[in-house]
């Protein structure tokens, strides 16, 4: 397949970054944090989002959604990483939808896929249990109980946790090596979720569950091992985030090149140093690279293919490194002005780390890179 | 079924009658890429063969025009003939800088009899052209050559010397900058040449490389006489012919990495290595190759996308650069890996034992890939001003 965006993928593409930085620019973001605001994003935006159909990308047609594919999913990403916009598309429209798609029953499919194309219904993915990733530590129990299931454990760092209306909660069987993936409303008693404000200023929270009780309609797929279902999870993560910080780092690049072009120092553009354009060349040249790896990972995820483990670990490990090395040159390359908290570089250096540690940074997808090699 | 996928049965079925299997080996050595030209020794009567049946088709030079004896294959069909050849991994069966650099610019700047006298010979690999760019003061900034060409009516008499000009030996033609107009500012009185290596005083020798190779000369050209129809373009209007052709050379240079057979690193650092609990023991080095696969794998997908851009009509211009700065970058570093991975085996020089030095040589010749064709610095300065606009006042 052509390593380029077919018309509709393209004009969907130039829709969002038309609508996000009309609608929800890094000011946006900077006002939720300076309001403290509870929510952590605004709902206006988000209801304008669900009715532009982007909770329903990722959706079936039977459901009602767009079934657009992760190409056309993955170019709102990008464009909402050039904005920072809060929202919960991640959350909800990519991992809370993949998750029915990969794990639902027919059933649960259609109860809730419409509900979250409606914009009423918000998911968190509760996935990791540790401040690092690492899938396969899964401490949160679930054991059967009459007709039903109880749920104990605790998961941390959940995107979105304290905002979503319900929490898909991985949790392993007790007494088996199956795992399995539940669904559980936030408020329901036995949840305590806490809220943790990061760095980046978006939605995270460590959440507790004791004696949660989970009925048998409540586990996706029925109770079926839903262990391959995560890690194909992870990877559709992975491969968003990297869209995300691909989007990230070509704005903060194309902010560090505008600013390269108006200052002067010596009675000169400092970008007339070659000291400094060398480095931005070169930041060029890696921002290039991880394109064409976002894209072909993006476009794996739609044709099924069996590449997909190994390309979304390339990915996100590429997509960490540049956005990494885009928000340091960023933040350098402006000097003082660069630290402060009225320009908007430091919003990109700050979520730029936390997205790339969210489900592993670029030395653990390296290394799950060579295992996957057999290496 | 439509045209394109018929295109590709066809092809699958005639590569498979007509690639030998020896030239689906992997290429080691320098010679097993042939480069044609009248000097050319073939290494064996497959890889004649192989040269023979491609040119016949004029597969050596797929996308070129029929008339001039190229394949006259669209985009598409260039595409679906370079991934059979992949799949097969069938060399390239010719490999020059007639292809690469000389040809594409006969085909855009050359009169009708130029490219009939010239593009045929190229497609069958019968000269072999070398590249009369840089000379010993004049590298990096090449515009400020300074070889004349004198105008003596129906001829040019060219004196001056030319350096680091690769096979030059083994040539039979040269394609060559000099000065027709000294008084000009320095772009503007450039102009591009042809001429025969034979011609009188036209004198070269071998420069030996830190690789232990001499694979470039020093070339000097005392009274050369050049037939004014071996002009290439307008005259003083070279400088525009020699950076469309700097174009191609960089594309060629970046897709060294770009092989025939699967590139990367880890099959080699298992057999030398060995896995313990499933892994490399030395586990600096399984990071250092895993994230050369990382940069490798998204320098291929790169040179795809911007193909397949091109293709449809959107295209980053200067992409050349970026294309020779990345890709030269990353094929150094897989030297030095498969250097690391054979440890002091790696940096053998002679001995039947080690084949050769081959590791050792090859390593030291790549690190030639981000000089040739423009450094690595140039193609960084010219992203800065052509891509990112920086330092313009
Ligand atoms: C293997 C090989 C094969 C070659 N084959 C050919 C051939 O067939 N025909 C031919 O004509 N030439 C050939 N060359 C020559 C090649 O094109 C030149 O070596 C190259 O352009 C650099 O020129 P130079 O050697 O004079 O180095 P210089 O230009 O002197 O450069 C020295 C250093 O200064 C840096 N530098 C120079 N200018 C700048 C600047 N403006 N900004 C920042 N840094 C700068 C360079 O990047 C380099 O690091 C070949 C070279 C090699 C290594």
């Amino acid at each position: 397949m052509a390593l380029v965006l077919d018309e509709e993928q393209r004009m969907l593409k130039d829709a969002a970054r038309e609508f996000l930085t009309a609608n929800a620019p890094v000011a946006q973001l900077r006002a939720l944090r300076d309001e403290r605001d509870p929510l952590g994003y605004r709902p206006e935006t988000w209801r304008a989002m669900v009715e532009l159909g982007w909770s329903g990308v990722l959706v079936p047609e039977a459901q009602g959604g767009l079934d657009f594919g992760h190409v056309g999913m993955g170019q709102i990403s990008e464009e909402a990483g050039r904005t920072l916009t809060a929202s919960p598309l991640f959350a909800t429209a990519v991992l809370g939808v993949s998750a029915l798609v990969l794990a639902g029953t027919g059933a649960q499919r259609a109860a809730l896929l419409p509900a979250i194309v409606a914009g009423e219904l918000t998911l968190a993915l509760a996935f990791d249990e540790g401040p690092r990733h690492d899938p396969n530590v899964v401490a949160t129990r679930l054991r059967k109980s009459g007709s039903g299931w109880v749920l104990d454990g605790a998961k941390a760092f959940v995107p979105d946790g304290h905002s979503a209306d319900c929490l898909l909660v991985s949790a392993r069987i007790a007494d088996s090596a199956q795992l399995a993936l539940v669904l559980v409303e936030r408020a329901a008693p036995g949840v305590t979720v806490e809220r943790v404000v990061m760095a980046d200023q978006r939605n995270s929270a460590n959440v507790r569950f004791a004696g949660v009780a989970v009925a048998s309609d409540a586990v996706l797929g029925g109770g079926e091992d839903a262990g391959a279902a995560l890690s194909r999870l992870a990877d559709i993560g992975n491969a968003h985030l990297a869209a995300e910080l691909l989007g990230l780092a070509q704005e903060v690049f194309q902010r560090t090149v505008d600013y390269l072009n108006t200052r002067k120092q010596f009675g000169v553009l400092i970008g007339s140093y070659q000291g400094l354009q060398h480095r931005a060349a070169h930041l060029y040249s890696e921002i290039e690279l991880l394109k064409s790896l976002v894209l072909k990972t993006l476009q794996a995820l739609d044709a099924g293919s069996d590449e997909v483990p190994v390309l979304a670990s390339l990915a996100k490990a590429k997509a960490g490194e540049v956005a990494t090395l885009a928000t340091n040159e960023a933040v350098q390359m402006h000097g003082g002005v660069g630290m402060t908290d009225e320009l908007d570089i430091g919003f990109f250096m700050k979520r730029a780390r936390v997205a790339e540690q969210l489900y592993g940074d670029h030395r653990y997808h390296l290394q799950r890179y060579a295992s996957l090699c057999g290496y | 079924m439509s045209d394109l996928e018929q295109f590709r049965r066809e092809t699958r079925a005639w590569l498979e009658t007509n690639c030998p299997q020896s030239q689906r080996e992997p290429v080691v050595e320098f010679e097993d890429r042939c480069w044609g030209g009248t000097k050319w020794k073939f290494t064996s009567d497959d890889q004649k063969r192989w040269l023979e049946v491609m040119a016949a088709r004029g597969w050596t030079a797929p996308d070129w025009p029929a008339e001039y004896g190229g394949g006259g294959l669209n985009k598409e069909e260039t595409k679906i003939l370079r991934e059979e050849m992949q799949r097969i991994g069938a060399r390239v069966p010719l490999f020059s800088m007639g292809l690469s650099m000389i040809g594409p610019a006969l085909l855009k700047y050359g009169s009708e009899a130029l490219k009939r006298q010239h593009i045929p010979n190229i497609v069958k690999g019968k000269i072999w052209w070398c590249q009369g760019y840089s000379e010993p003061n004049y590298g990096s900034d090449l515009a400020g050559l300074q070889t004349r060409a004198e105008d003596r009516g129906d001829h040019f008499l060219v004196n001056g010397q030319k350096v680091w000009t690769s096979y030059a030996d083994r040539a039979d033609w040269m394609f060559c900058l000099v000065r027709t107009d000294p008084a000009a500012p320095k772009h503007a009185g450039i102009s591009l040449v042809l001429f025969d290596m034979n011609t009188p005083g036209v004198t070269v020798k071998p420069i030996r490389l830190i690789s232990g190779k001499s694979p470039f000369c020093e070339t000097f050209l005392d009274n050369v006489r050049v037939e004014k129809d071996q002009l290439v373009g307008e005259l003083n209007r070279g400088w525009e012919l020699a950076t469309y052709l700097l174009t191609h050379e960089r594309e060629m240079i970046g897709s060294i990495g770009q092989s025939n057979v699967d590139a990367r690193l880890y099959p080699a650092a298992i057999a030398e290595l060995g896995l313990v609990h499933g892994q490399l023991a030395d586990s600096a080095l399984r990071t250092d190759i895993a994230r050369w696969e990382m940069d490798h794998r998204a320098f291929e997908l790169t040179a795809e996308r911007i193909t397949d851009e091109a293709t449809a009509g959107h295209g980053v211009g200067a992409a050349s650069s970026m294309l020779k700065y990345a890709g030269t970058e990353i094929n150094k570093r897989r030297h030095e890996l498969l250097v690391a991975i054979q440890g002091q085996r790696g940096l053998v020089w002679e001995g039947d034992a080690y084949d050769h030095g081959i590791t050792a040589t090859q390593w030291l010749r790549t690190k030639g890939n981000s000089i040739e064709g423009g450094t690595s610095e140039i193609q960084l300065n010219i992203i800065a001003k052509r891509i990112l606009g920086l330092g313009r006042e």
